[in-house]
């Protein structure tokens, strides 16, 4: 079942599309993804499915409510954590859940907040004024805040933008329960190695969704295999095996190189001889399966930087 | 030859809390140095002390020779600062920012010319000279916010958060930036959430609650902190499959990376043993264990969780 259909959605800024004639559907329980660079549209999109900005043109139904004509009955249905979610720093975590249950219209809220604390396990942080809370905690209020009026869909922006990666995985595993009250979730994240635990990515680019699919299909857009090896001066062996044609990409990650070959048996000996030559050894080296990150950086290679570009369909390679 | 930043016993109260706790560190000229640490760990605060944006409620810093506390405003001319937030001004274009941060720093007209060249050309916005700066990608408006905290030449450069929310191609781009500027000798302090980055630093700190928890370079923070196996596991259901290992005795420590598990042991083979037979009679299938190179993250993780047990005993 659908809880989300979009047909054909677009938003236009004077001369900028934001948003190009997009479709696209979420199935209910699903960890949806968005990722893209910034600026490729994905705020965008998720203002006009929350009702706050009106598309130019094309349309969603949201749980079966039309988009453009039943927006009141949408918001009673489901959460919005924007980017610039604000907490009031002067009122204490009990405050600031109790002021958006006001907004919200839950008058009976006191059951639920408790719920709210012990799930972000808050409890003990309560009477704690926002502005006094640790990056990840506030982060968790304001997730709580959004679920006060037990929404269907909830539609996190970038929740994760900037927490460090101990909050990050605390914040993923109240997602997972979330998930598992058949809660819809769609949300955008900068991190790959995030999207890789959703249902379905979408990928999006200039305003345009380049594809959607799962991670494990996505996946396998690329043939061919990925080496991982572990090395000194690794800039500097990328540089000396980009030279190589057999070589289809090479990209970096902190002290390892991902290089991705039609055949590692075949091609693992002239890497190893190659950077031998330039006086650089290997310390490690493995066959990995391929990650969101590996194939994203080939899918946004091969387009000019952020640039919106005409979408033939996907070619890797 | 001189530090370019010595940091000494440096503290920063605010009421009864201590965002920043008796640090103490040093910085080479012409290395990149990575500050690290959770949200609100004080990362922020030191900066802005180092910047001479703050005071400091005891302890004392140099900042490319100057003193922070007595000499604020030679320290500012000394150094760039670029925040999370890349903070240009969206209405104007970017020539229009450019000639802003220049009147800022005071850099002369004739001088302003060269160096608006020299900017346009490093963020690779020719041609875009006259566009608003809120029509531009991330990546972009994030190598332009480079060239103007550095319009002015500085020594010293501080980065905080630079590569926060942009997409995987401009942070490695980003970074080639960095060393370039490294190479020519300019020292680099930054900040990053990104610990596949902080693999690219000479040095790096952890700060954890306004204390310094461990220093060193990649390397020997690796081989200093984690002295027992990591095996990196690949099966149908992680989170489940973590569940039924995180209590385990010869389990050191279990965290998620991506749809993987790394699962540090205490012997690799019992280890190894052990994942296949536990998974397997619950009916999760093991695709494959590794035994892998810690990264930082690896790292980083297990440093902060000895924190805690710290604390908490």
């Amino acid at each position: 079942m659908h809880v989300i259909e979009i047909t054909g959605l677009t938003k236009r800024f004077h001369d900028i599309v934001a948003v190009d004639n997009l479709n696209l559907s979420v199935n209910l329980g699903e960890m949806f993804g968005i990722v893209g660079p910034d600026g490729s549209g994905k705020t965008t999109l998720f203002r006009m499915l929350c009702g706050i900005l009106l598309p130019t043109s094309g349309t969603a139904s949201i749980l079966g409510f039309d988009l453009l004509k039943q927006s009141a009955k949408i918001n009673r249905e489901i959460g919005y954590l924007s980017q610039r979610f604000s907490l009031y720093g002067d009122l204490t975590v009990d405050e600031n859940i109790e002021f958006f249950a006001e907004i919200n219209e839950v008058y009976d809220f006191k059951t639920r907040r408790e719920e709210l604390l012990e799930f972000t396990r808050l409890t003990p942080f309560r009477k704690r004024l926002a502005e006094q809370l640790s990056g990840g905690m506030k982060q968790k209020l304001a997730l709580a805040c959004t679920l006060i009026h037990h929404p269907k869909i909830i539609f996190l922006d970038e929740p994760t933008t900037g927490v460090d990666p101990v909050s990050r995985r605390d914040f993923w595993k109240i997602l997972s329960s979330l998930l598992k009250m058949n809660i819809t979730i769609v949300m955008s994240t900068p991190y790959l190695d995030e999207a890789e635990r959703c249902s379905r990515v979408a990928l999006m680019n200039g305003g345009k969704l380049m594809v959607a699919d799962t991670p494990q299909n996505l996946k396998g857009l690329m043939n061919g295999e990925v080496i991982e090896i572990v090395c000194q001066r690794v800039r500097d062996a990328a540089n000396i095996l980009k030279a190589n044609p057999q070589i289809r990409d090479v990209q970096t990650f902190g002290d390892r190189l991902n290089i991705i070959v039609e055949d590692s048996r075949l091609i693992y000996p002239i890497i190893k001889q190659s950077l031998h030559e330039h006086n650089i050894e290997v310390e490690v080296w493995r066959v990995i399966s391929p990650s969101l990150e590996n194939i994203f950086i080939s899918l946004m290679s091969n387009r000019s930087q952020g640039e919106p570009q005409e979408q033939e369909g996907v070619h890797l390679w | 030859m001189e530090n370019a930043i010595e940091v000494n016993n440096l503290t920063k109260i605010f009421g009864n809390f201590a965002a920043v706790d008796h640090i103490s560190f040093t910085v080479k000229p012409g290395e990149i140095f990575g500050f690290l640490g959770a949200n609100g760990a004080g990362k922020s605060t030191t900066i802005r002390m180092l910047c001479g944006l703050l005071m400091a409620t005891s302890g004392t810093a140099k900042v490319g020779g100057y003193d922070i506390n007595t000499q604020p405003d030679l320290v500012k001319q000394s150094i760039g600062y670029m925040s999370q937030r890349f903070s240009l001004y969206e209405d104007l274009t970017v020539e229009e920012n450019i000639r802003f941060f220049g009147g800022v720093y005071g850099i002369p007209n004739q001088r302003l010319q060269d160096r608006m060249k020299w900017a346009v050309k490093m963020a690779g916005l020719h041609g875009r000279e006259k566009s608003l700066t809120k029509t531009l990608s991330g990546g972009w408006k994030q190598r332009l916010a480079l060239g103007c905290a550095i319009l002015h030449e500085p020594k010293i450069l501080f980065l905080d958060e630079p590569t926060s929310g942009v997409d995987p191609i401009s942070r490695r781009n980003f970074w080639e930036l960095i060393s370039q500027l490294s190479a020519q000798g300019v020292t680099v302090l930054v900040t990053t959430h990104y610990l596949d980055e902080a693999e690219y630093c000479d040095d790096i700190i952890l700060i954890n609650a306004g204390r310094l928890i461990a220093g060193g370079s990649p390397k020997e923070l690796k081989t200093e902190h984690i002295t027992y196996p990591i095996l990196e596991v690949e099966a149908s259901n992680v989170i489940a499959a973590m569940d039924l290992l995180k209590d385990k005795p010869w389990v050191v420590e279990i965290s998620l990376f991506g749809t993987y598990l790394h699962i540090g042991v205490q012997k690799e083979e019992t280890g190894r043993d052990e994942i296949s037979k536990i998974l397997s009679s619950n009916q999760i299938a093991v695709k494959r264990v590794d035994a892998i190179v810690p990264s930082l993250e690896d790292v980083f993780l297990h440093l902060l969780e000895e924190d805690l047990k710290r604390k908490a005993s």
